[in-house]
């Protein structure tokens, strides 16, 4: 089955999209659901109390349960909605994570992992250590338990899914070996949602950061799931409309969780139009969609190995999606501009991940990123366009 | 000696030669063929012009108000812009530089010198030149 039909750009752009770990495409019910918000209903939320903003105001909340439900989240109040994991990320680390001794991050984290801790003043052994890899990018959980050991009470902030490379943490691992070490874990799901299902309570995570816009929603949407127990710890790291009980000139009462922690007016058509998107992965199920996308995987794998140039970093084990490589002898950059010119999309660069790429001593890497509305003809078309791009830079 | 503006339209009527795309990029790589051999001695990072990932570096000098450049890239296409670049700007007066209106080389229709993607490393070499065009010295 074709599920490109039910996203509109497919028929209106005739580029091969193959850069779903940029962005995934958005879906009809997405954009028809913000249309609507925008031309029937458009009032703010959780202030008004006429009939217009009390129907945006159940729409968002209705959003927020169905994430809840669709993650296994306790509670409702543990979804907070942010504008993409970057802000998710920012606002634990500067608000609960700031003052933990030391953040222990991953080798595989992308610069929204990484920046916000320098921010703090952190650097590597000074605030900051980073876990190593292992054959084949595996995290290496005996370092990291070594590095707990010397720092417990740490705060661990991992990605699930490597945007680079592909490569698939077992996060439950990694929370319970820290929640050994009294330390707190955030999981970085920017990459994951749109592929695993994700499972909040089996994981046991502390926090997880969403994208709405890589999970077929709009852009200017995600959330930070935050353990019941930690709500009341927690201190918003923006304050404004709609987060408090009572103000006056001498003091702020804040509400409770998720209000105090979403400051001003919210985006409020991306989180209606979300849960469109989480409906449809519903439809279709995870299982359709891991088994779908592991067989494209292996497929563009396959058809990458038959060109003796390409120069692989991982294999398909232990990874999804996200495949990054390089051409002998070619800088990355000329392949992206003529495999632009075929009408492929793919990214080009570090992709926002500058360590590992000094690590493995190179600049960047061509990556090819799927989704499940990705077809067999899609990576045989890149094919075709990736050796005439060879072709032409080498002859 | 053509000045910025024929130089331009004689650049836009090579690539408008091209109806296919990909005729065109191979017409911009043997121009990066074309290039003036490069000091490798200069291949430093006080040439190195800003971009994201291919390097650009470009090495310009001023004498009598005119701006002399030479320049080169690691990557082949960009090799093919800087080229490009150069046929423009090289030899100019540095008052001719600075009247120019930067918005007129979106008419080569070449993505990679007009869309700020950070990624090829001209633009920063275009700013480079202006700069140094403003400032009268390096």
């Amino acid at each position: 089955m074709s599920y490109k039909k039910f996203f509109p750009y497919f028929k209106n752009s005739d580029m091969t999209y193959l850069d779903s770990g940029a962005t995934t495409q958005k879906l009809q019910t997405v954009i028809d659901s913000e249309l609507e918000y925008y031309s029937h209903y458009c009032a703010n939320t959780h202030r008004s109390n006429f009939g217009d903003a009390n129907k945006a105001t159940i729409n968002y909340e209705e959003s927020r349960k169905y994430l809840q439900k669709f993650i296994n989240a306790k509670d409702s109040s543990e979804i907070i909605f942010t504008k993409g994991v970057t802000e998710s990320i920012n606002f634990i680390a500067s608000s609960f994570a700031k003052n933990f001794k030391t953040v222990i991050i991953s080798s595989l984290e992308h610069h929204s992992n990484i920046v916000p801790w320098h921010m703090q003043g952190r650097s590597l052994g000074d605030g900051l250590e980073v876990v190593g890899y292992k054959d084949n990018f595996a995290f290496d959980y005996e370092e990291f338990e070594k590095i707990l050991v010397k720092n417990p009470n740490s705060f661990v902030s991992v990605t699930h899914i490597s945007n680079a490379f592909g490569t698939i943490n077992d996060i439950k691992k990694i929370c319970e070996i820290a929640h050994k070490y009294d330390s707190y874990v955030l999981i970085d799901g920017a990459q994951s949602l749109v592929h695993k299902k994700i499972d909040i309570q089996d994981i046991n995570c502390d926090f997880f950061a969403i994208s709405g816009h890589k999970t077929f929603a709009p852009t200017g949407v995600g959330a930070i799931y935050i353990k019941q127990e930690l709500l009341e710890k927690i201190d918003p790291y923006q304050t404004g409309g709609a987060t408090i009980k009572t103000v006056t000139y001498n003091e702020s009462v804040l509400l409770d969780s998720p209000y105090k922690f979403e400051a001003g007016t919210q985006n409020i058509a991306g989180v209606i139009g979300f849960k469109k998107a989480l409906e449809f992965i519903d439809s279709i199920g995870y299982e359709e969609i891991e088994l779908r996308e592991y067989k494209l995987y292996e497929y563009l794998q396959n058809e990458l190995k038959k060109i003796e140039e390409v120069v692989f970093y991982n294999t398909t084990k232990d990874s999804i999606s996200n495949k990054s490589f390089n051409v002998e002898g070619l800088i990355h950059d000329d392949v992206g501009i003529l495999l632009d010119k075929q009408k492929i999309a793919i990214r080009v660069g570090h992709h926002c991940a500058m360590p590992i790429m000094d690590h493995l001593q190179i600049k960047g890497t061509i990556r090819v990123s799927l989704a499940f509305y990705n077809d067999f003809d899609d990576i045989d078309k890149f094919i075709i366009a990736l050796k005439r791009a060879i072709k032409m830079l080498k002859d | 000696m053509a000045n910025i503006k024929e130089a331009i339209e004689n650049i836009k009527d090579d690539l408008e030669f091209f109806d296919d795309e990909l005729d065109k990029y191979e017409f911009i790589i043997d121009l990066g063929k074309k290039l003036k051999p490069f000091n490798e001695k200069d291949q430093k990072d006080e040439y190195l012009v800003q971009g994201c990932t291919s390097q650009v570096w470009l090495v310009p000098t001023i004498k009598d108000d005119v701006l002399y450049l030479s320049g080169t890239s690691d990557a082949i296409i960009v090799k093919g812009l800087v080229h490009i670049i150069l046929e423009i700007f090289n030899e100019k007066t540095l008052e001719e530089i600075q009247e120019f209106d930067i918005n007129i080389l979106s008419e080569l229709g070449l993505a990679e010198i007009i869309t700020p993607n950070r990624q090829s490393g001209v633009q920063g070499m275009i700013k480079k030149i202006i700069e140094v065009s403003k400032n009268g010295n390096i």
